[in-house]
C-alpha cells in the first residue's frame, strides 16, 4: 500500500535524510580512526539505510527514488549532506541529527499515521546513534587540547545547518518547530558536560530559499549523488 | 639453565606434544614452544591484517552500489570484515602481543597481508567476484583452521567461517544477477572473473615443493592440508559453480580428469605472484598508504579517548561518561 500526496512526500523527505546520512557514513569505511569505529559507523549507516528503504517503500520504488531523482528533487535537510570532514565533524553532525531524529521519531511513534510503526522501531536505533555521538562528544570535548579544539570547531561549523531541522515537513503529523526547545536543551547539556560551548551564531545562513526541505542543497550534495547514482543510471532498466 | 628448569621444559614439551597429537586444544595459559607461539603470532597477525586491508577494495564500491539492497549487503560485508579483524587481533592478543604493535608492523611493511587485496576493483562485478572467489578461497583455506590446535584461533575461525560463507553466497548471487542480466552486465561479470580467477588460485600460496612453513605447521596441527591440496579442492568446487553462473573460467587447460577424479588446470604464473608479494602489484602502495593515513589521522581521536578515560577513571564519581566506552583507551599510543 503506497502513501500518496503529502503523506508520501513526508515519507520521502525523512527517507532522504536517512539515505543521505547513511551514504556519508558509508564513506568512512576503511578510513575510521579505529576498528571499533569501523564497526560502529557501519552499524549506524546500516540502520539509517534500513529506515530509508522502509520509508521509500511507502511512497514508491526504493531504487527509483534513490537513483533516478535529480538533486533538486531530494528533500533531506542540508545538515546530513555536509561532507564528513574530520572525525569531530562527523560526530557533531551525528549529535545534532540524532538528537533531532530521536525527538521526531518519538513524536511520530505516538502520532496516528502510517509512519508510526517505523518510528517506534527506529527510535530505538536512533537512541543508540545518539548515545554513540554523546559519548564521543564527551571524549573529544574533554579529551586532549587538540580534540577539544576540533570538537568545538565542528560544533560551530555545523551550527548554521541546525535551524532548518525545525522547519515544517509537509505532510508530517508532527509540529517540528516544537522540537526545537527540547533539542536545544538536550544538545546544550551534552555540550556543557563536554566542557565546550554552544555556538552563539545564527542557526541558518542569512539568506535562504528554504534549504534542503525545498530541494535547495549545498554544492557538495550534487557530487555526492552523482557518485551514488552513476552506475545505476549507466544501465537503464537493468536489475542488480 | 639449571637442571631442574631443563627437566621442566622437557616435561612441558612432552605435555604439549601429547595434547597436540591427541587433537586437544592449547590455551593461552598453557606452556607452548616459543617457535609455536611465534608461528601463530605471524599467521594470526597476517590473517587479521588481511581482513582490514581487505575492506578497502570492496569499500571502494559502497558509494556506487547500484541498488539500495546491494548497498546494504556490501556495507554489512565490509563491516563483517572489520569484525573479523577485531576477533583476530583479539586472538593474537592472547599470545602477549597487542594490536597497536601489530598495526605498527603492518604499517612499516614488516608483516604481510594477503596479496589478493593488491588487485584493484575496477567494476561493480569485482565486488561479486571477490565474494565468490576470494571469500570462497578464504573459506577453503580457513575451514580446516577451525580445528587448529590453538584454541582462541580455532574459535575465532568458527565465527569467521560462518560469515565468510554468507559473503561467498552473496558474491555468487551478485554475479548470477549480472550474468543473467543485460549483455553489458554479463560482459562486466565475465571480465571480473577473468581478472580474479588466477589471483584467487594464488591465494593458496606457493606450490608444495616451495612452501617454507608447511611441514612444521602440519606437525603442530595449525595447518592440515597442503597448499596444492587446498587449491585443487577450490578448483573442483568452482568449476560447477561457474557453469551454473553461465561464466567461463579463463583457463584453456581446465578439464575433468577421469583417472584422478579431479580437474586438471593450467600453469599458474608464479612470477606474477612473486612480483605482487614483493610489493609490485597494482595496489600495494595504495592499500598500505590508505591504512597508514587512516591510522595517522585517527591518532588524535585515540589519544583523546585515552586522555578522557584517564581523567574519568581518576574522577570515579562521574559516572555519566563511563557508559559505553569500547576499549579505545587500550589502543592509544
Ligand atoms: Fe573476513
Ligand atoms: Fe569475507
Amino acid at each position: 500500500m503506497f502513501l500518496t500526496g503529502r503523506a508520501a512526500d513526508a515519507a520521502v523527505a525523512l527517507g532522504d535524510d536517512a539515505l543521505v546520512l547513511s551514504h556519508r557514513l558509508g564513506e568512512w569505511a576503511g578510513h575510521a580512526p579505529m576498528l571499533e569505529e569501523e564497526v560502529a559507523l557501519a552499524n549506524i549507516a546500516l540502520d539509517l539505510l534500513g529506515q530509508a528503504r522502509f520509508l521509500y517503500s511507502l511512497a514508491g520504488d526504493e531504487d527509483e527514488l534513490a537513483y533516478l531523482r535529480e538533486e533538486r528533487a531530494f528533500r533531506n535537510a542540508q545538515l546530513v549532506e555536509r561532507p564528513n570532514g574530520d572525525f569531530a565533524s562527523t560526530i557533531a553532525r551525528q549529535l545534532y541529527f540524532s538528537s533531532y531524529q530521536e525527538l521526531l521519531y518519538t513524536e511520530l511513534a505516538s502520532a496516528e499515521g502510517e509512519l508510526a510503526p517505523l518510528a517506534a522501531k527506529a527510535v530505538k536505533e536512533v537512541a543508540y546513534h545518539r548515545d554513540h555521538a554523546v559519548q564521543w562528544t564527551l571524549r573529544l570535548g574533554d579529551g586532549t587540547a587538540e580534540s577539544s579544539r576540533r570538537m568545538q570547531a565542528a560544533l560551530t561549523d555545523l551550527w548554521r545547518y541546525t535551524g532548518e531541522l525545525f522547519d515544517p515537513v509537509e505532510g508530517l503529523p508532527v509540529d517540528t518547530a516544537a522540537l526545537r526547545e527540547p533539542w536545544l536543551a538536550s544538545v546544550s547539556a551534552v555540550v556543557r558536560q563536554a566542557t565546550l560551548t554552544l555556538p552563539d551564531g545564527p542557526d541558518r545562513s542569512g539568506w535562504t530559499a528554504g534549504g534542503g526541505r525545498h530541494g535547495i542543497h549545498t554544492e557538495a550534495f550534487g557530487r555526492m549523488i552523482a557518485e551514488m547514482q552513476h552506475l545505476h543510471r549507466a544501465h537503464p532498466g537493468a536489475t542488480w | 639453565m639449571t637442571t631442574a628448569q631443563a627437566t621442566d621444559t622437557v616435561d612441558q614439551q612432552a605435555d604439549f606434544d601429547a595434547v597436540v597429537s591427541a587433537e586437544g586444544r592449547i590455551e593461552p595459559r598453557d606452556w607452548m614452544p616459543d617457535a609455536y607461539r611465534a608461528t601463530l603470532v605471524r599467521q594470526i597477525a597476517q590473517h587479521a591484517h588481511s581482513e582490514i586491508i581487505g575492506m578497502q577494495p570492496e569499500a571502494n564500491w559502497i558509494t556506487r552500489a547500484p541498488s539500495l539492497r546491494r548497498k546494504a549487503i556490501l556495507m554489512a560485508k565490509v563491516q563483517d570484515e572489520a569484525g573479523h579483524g577485531l576477533y583476530l587481533y583479539g586472538a593474537a592478543e592472547t599470545l602477549d602481543v597487542d594490536r597497536g604493535e601489530l598495526l605498527d608492523k603492518l604499517h612499516a611493511g614488516r608483516q604481510r597481508y594477503s596479496s589478493i587485496f593488491n588487485y584493484p576493483t575496477l567494476t561493480w562485478a569485482d565486488v561479486g567476484a571477490i565474494g565468490w572467489l576470494v571469500d570462497g578461497a578464504a573459506i577453503t583455506n580457513q575451514v580446516p583452521l577451525c580445528r587448529c590446535s590453538y584454541g582462541p584461533y580455532a574459535r575465532a575461525m568458527v565465527r569467521i567461517c560462518k560469515e565468510e560463507s554468507f559473503h561467498q553466497r552473496q558474491g555468487y548471487e551478485l554475479l548470477h544477477a549480472l550474468s543473467h542480466g543485460t549483455p553489458a552486465q554479463h560482459a562486466m561479470a565475465q571480465d571480473a572473473v577473468d581478472r580474479w580467477w588466477w589471483p584467487s588460485l594464488m591465494m593458496f600460496g606457493p606450490p608444495d615443493d616451495e612452501s617454507s612453513h608447511s611441514e612444521q605447521s602440519m606437525a603442530w596441527r595449525i595447518k592440515r592440508h597442503s597448499n596444492d591440496e587446498l587449491r585443487q579442492r577450490f578448483v573442483d568446487i568452482c568449476v560447477p559453480q561457474a557453469e551454473s553462473l553461465g561464466l567461463a573460467l579463463p583457463d584453456p587447460d581446465l578439464r575433468w580428469n577421469e583417472e584422478r577424479g579431479t580437474h586438471d588446470f593450467g600453469e599458474i604464473d608464479w612470477s606474477e605472484f612473486q612480483q605482487v608479494l614483493r610489493g609490485n602489484g597494482p595496489c600495494n602502495e595504495q592499500r598500505l598508504d590508505q591504512r597508514r593515513t587512516a591510522h595517522e589521522n585517527g591518532a588524535w581521536v585515540r589519544e583523546a579517548a585515552a586522555a578522557h578515560a584517564a581523567k574519568h577513571s581518576a574522577r570515579t564519581s562521574d559516572d555519566a561518561v563511563s557508559g559505553t566506552a569500547t576499549g579505545e583507551g587500550a589502543m592509544a599510543g
